[in-house]
């Protein structure tokens, strides 16, 4: 951890101007990457995690948008870049992978060309054939078998599995020293998540890749992050190494997300926790902490917004944004003996 | 492919069967003069007028006079009552001109059509957008019997700017052909520019949402590459669908009013002629005429679509 950072996120905030008012989906995030190092940002839908990441490379940039704070790639501040900078920095230096493999293809392209016009936007003098040369070898990279058939395939003749390895193989077409994965097993069968996940691990042992991968599933994070930041209607709650957010949560949202998973090591619950409520609108955001209305642990202090600080005593990396003291945490975030969120009356009842 | 084209000539088959029945029902059904006394002339006595029904075949029963003109038309024997003209030569002739006028109109609306949606669309909400739909709109309102004589009116005989229409053939002087069909090509193609503008316009805001226009901005195309490339190029695909049906509707039968109004010596103008005249046999070769290309132009949509979506593939029954 002691390399200097290579991306570098600061009071990041990112507004939509609706015509109910302002929408402030991503709320003052800061964190740094460092190259071969995975951070996951957690959280439901609507907790600003993928706007934060396209926010990185400015596909957020809109009439609409007001973008705020700094993003700073190996020091040069990407949110006053202009488009056609940012343009260059995309697919070259910062890449980035969504959700949908189904839909993120273009369907009356050959996948193999799309690779190729990605590698050709930045590279012009490439020529189509050394293109294609390149999009077979990164073929080979994710496991893609046959590739010197498959590229000239369209995307309704690949799987979905395949698809988000070719996905991957655009990615990593030009090299680039960031890749934002935004959900990428979301649509997956599980199975086929955990080759997608391994393949990740694996490049990103292999290339020193630092990544970002935005996630609900805590699951998936367990498996390959090395820091993670739990966010919540645009604000992080809480961020710490992987084993801090496992073993140590701090924040009741993080408990109900723990808890909230199911565990082949545990007896099989009679019904699956879950944390009662919704996300709040983010047009109309509760006074003080947005998860009060959802926490079972809410007093009269959380009216008022703590900041996101080191609350263990001794200064350190872990910081959450909850009044609770270090002793009351410890003790109420255990339900039935395991870290989960108390489940207020109504839930239980049900 | 062959399989295609195997049921496509099926499908044409029944598609002009059914036409040529239809018509033929709907021209029996319809109250008006015996032909034959109308063949006769004025003054004739009944025994003529028995006479020309033998000949021509009006006293047999309706599916025997059905039988007659499709072998007719087959044999290239279909005649028009009064003068004897041969149907087939007729709209030989009048091809030329239909042609002429249809095919450039087609040329005008698909450009002036895709560039003022693409234009629309690229901009959304702003004020060249908001301009465009005025006029598309107004586009589409007017309708073309009262655009013809108003350009006809202020460009023809006020201005004198384009001849008074008629049909010069193309290789006789192609500049008088060009200057002679410019007020025929805009009237017919006008609402069609409208229409297909406001089409390509929604299409592409589709599109824009789609995941894979993300993807081309996070590859770092310019974005115009990725209008042009990613959105513009799959927008197209339902607009061909439709350029089918209206081209062959077009040449079929939409271009018979704008021939009408300017006088273009096209199969159009044959064709209204007949009406008026209430002949049976040139109406049935117009129609089927206009039902061939129909058919035919859709045949070709259908080829051009799998080549523009290579989800579609023709002679498979459906993929995945």
């Amino acid at each position: 951890m002691s390399a200097a950072p290579l991306l570098s996120v600061n009071d990041l905030r990112v507004g939509f101007a609706t015509e109910d008012g302002i929408v402030q989906a991503v709320d003052g995030v800061s964190f740094d990457l460092r190259p071969g190092e995975v951070l996951a940002i957690v959280g439901e839908s609507g907790s600003g995690k993928s706007v934060t990441a396209q926010t990185l490379i400015g596909l957020t940039r809109a009439n609409n948008a007001r973008i705020e704070g700094s993003v700073a790639l190996d020091g040069k501040e990407l949110t006053s870049a202009s488009d056609a900078e940012m343009r260059k920095l995309r697919g070259e230096r910062v890449a980035m992978i969504f959700q949908d493999p189904m839909t993120s293809f273009n369907p009356v392209y050959r996948i193999g060309s799309q690779i190729v016009e990605a590698i050709r936007t930045h590279r012009p003098d490439t020529s189509k054939a050394d293109g294609k040369t390149r999009v077979v070898e990164l073929f080979e990279a994710v496991g893609i078998p046959n590739a010197a058939q498959r590229v000239d395939d369209y995307p309704h003749e690949f799987s979905g599995g395949m698809r988000q390895r070719a996905m991957i193989a655009m990615a990593l077409a030009l090299e680039p020293e960031v890749l934002i994965a935004d959900e990428p097993t979301t649509a997956l069968d599980v199975t086929i998540q955990a080759q997608i996940l391994g393949l990740l691990e694996k490049l990103n042992r292999e290339r020193n890749l630092a990544t970002i991968l935005i996630t609900h599933d805590l699951g998936v994070v367990a498996e390959v992050a090395d820091r993670v930041l739990v966010m919540y209607a645009g604000k992080v709650v809480e961020e710490g190494t992987l084993d801090e957010i496992f073993y140590d949560p701090q924040h009741p949202y993080t408990w109900g997300l723990l808890g909230s998973l199911t565990r082949i090591d545990r007896p099989r619950p009679h019904r699956l926790p879950q944390i009662a409520g919704s996300p709040p609108s983010l047009l109309d955001l509760p006074e003080g902490c947005p998860f009060r209305p959802r926490c079972p642990h809410e007093f009269s202090k959380c009216t008022e917004y703590p900041a996101l600080e080191s609350r263990g005593g001794e200064a350190s990396d872990h910081r959450d944004r909850c009044w609770l003291s270090p002793e009351q945490k410890r003790e109420k975030r255990q339900v039935e003996g395991q870290i989960g969120l108390e489940a207020p009356g109504e839930v239980r009842q049900a | 492919m062959a399989r295609f084209i195997v049921r496509r000539l099926a499908a044409m088959i029944g598609v002009l069967f059914a036409v040529s029945v239809i018509v033929f029902v709907v021209f029996m059904v319809l109250p008006k003069q015996n032909p034959a006394q109308t063949l006769a002339g004025k003054n004739a006595t009944p025994v003529l007028v028995k006479s020309i029904e033998a000949e021509w075949g009006f006293d047999d029963s309706l599916v025997v006079q059905y039988g007659t003109m499709m072998k007719k038309i087959f044999t290239g024997e279909l005649t028009s009552y009064k003068p004897r003209i041969p149907v087939d030569n007729q709209i030989k002739e009048g091809i030329p001109a239909t042609f002429s006028l249809t095919i450039g109109a087609a040329i005008i609306w698909l450009f002036f059509g895709l560039l003022l949606g693409y234009l629309s669309a690229i901009r959304a909400g702003g004020w060249l957008d908001r301009i465009l739909t005025g006029v598309s709109i107004a586009g589409i309102s007017i309708p073309v019997f009262l655009l013809a004589p108003v350009l006809l009116y202020f460009l023809t005989y006020k201005l004198e700017i384009f001849p008074n229409a008629q049909y010069v053939d193309f290789s006789e002087d192609p500049y008088e052909w060009a200057r002679h069909l410019i007020l025929p090509w805009f009237t017919l193609a006008l609402l069609s520019i409208g229409f297909y503008s406001r089409v390509l316009r929604s299409n592409m805001l589709d599109v824009m949402n789609e995941d894979y226009v993300r993807t081309a901005r996070a590859k770092g195309l310019s974005e115009r590459e990725v209008m042009t490339r990613h959105v513009l190029r799959n927008s197209l695909i339902p607009v061909i669908t439709l350029f089918g049906l209206d081209f062959g509707a077009t040449i079929a039968g939409t271009a018979i009013i704008t021939e009408v109004l300017f006088s273009l010596d096209g199969i159009g103008l044959y064709a209204a002629e007949a009406v008026r005249k209430f002949e049976l046999p040139p109406i049935m070769g117009v129609a089927l005429y206009g039902a061939f290309f129909v058919v035919f132009v859709n045949a070709l949509v259908d080829i051009a679509y799998a080549y523009l979506d290579p989800r579609v593939r023709l002679g498979e029954s459906s993929s995945e």
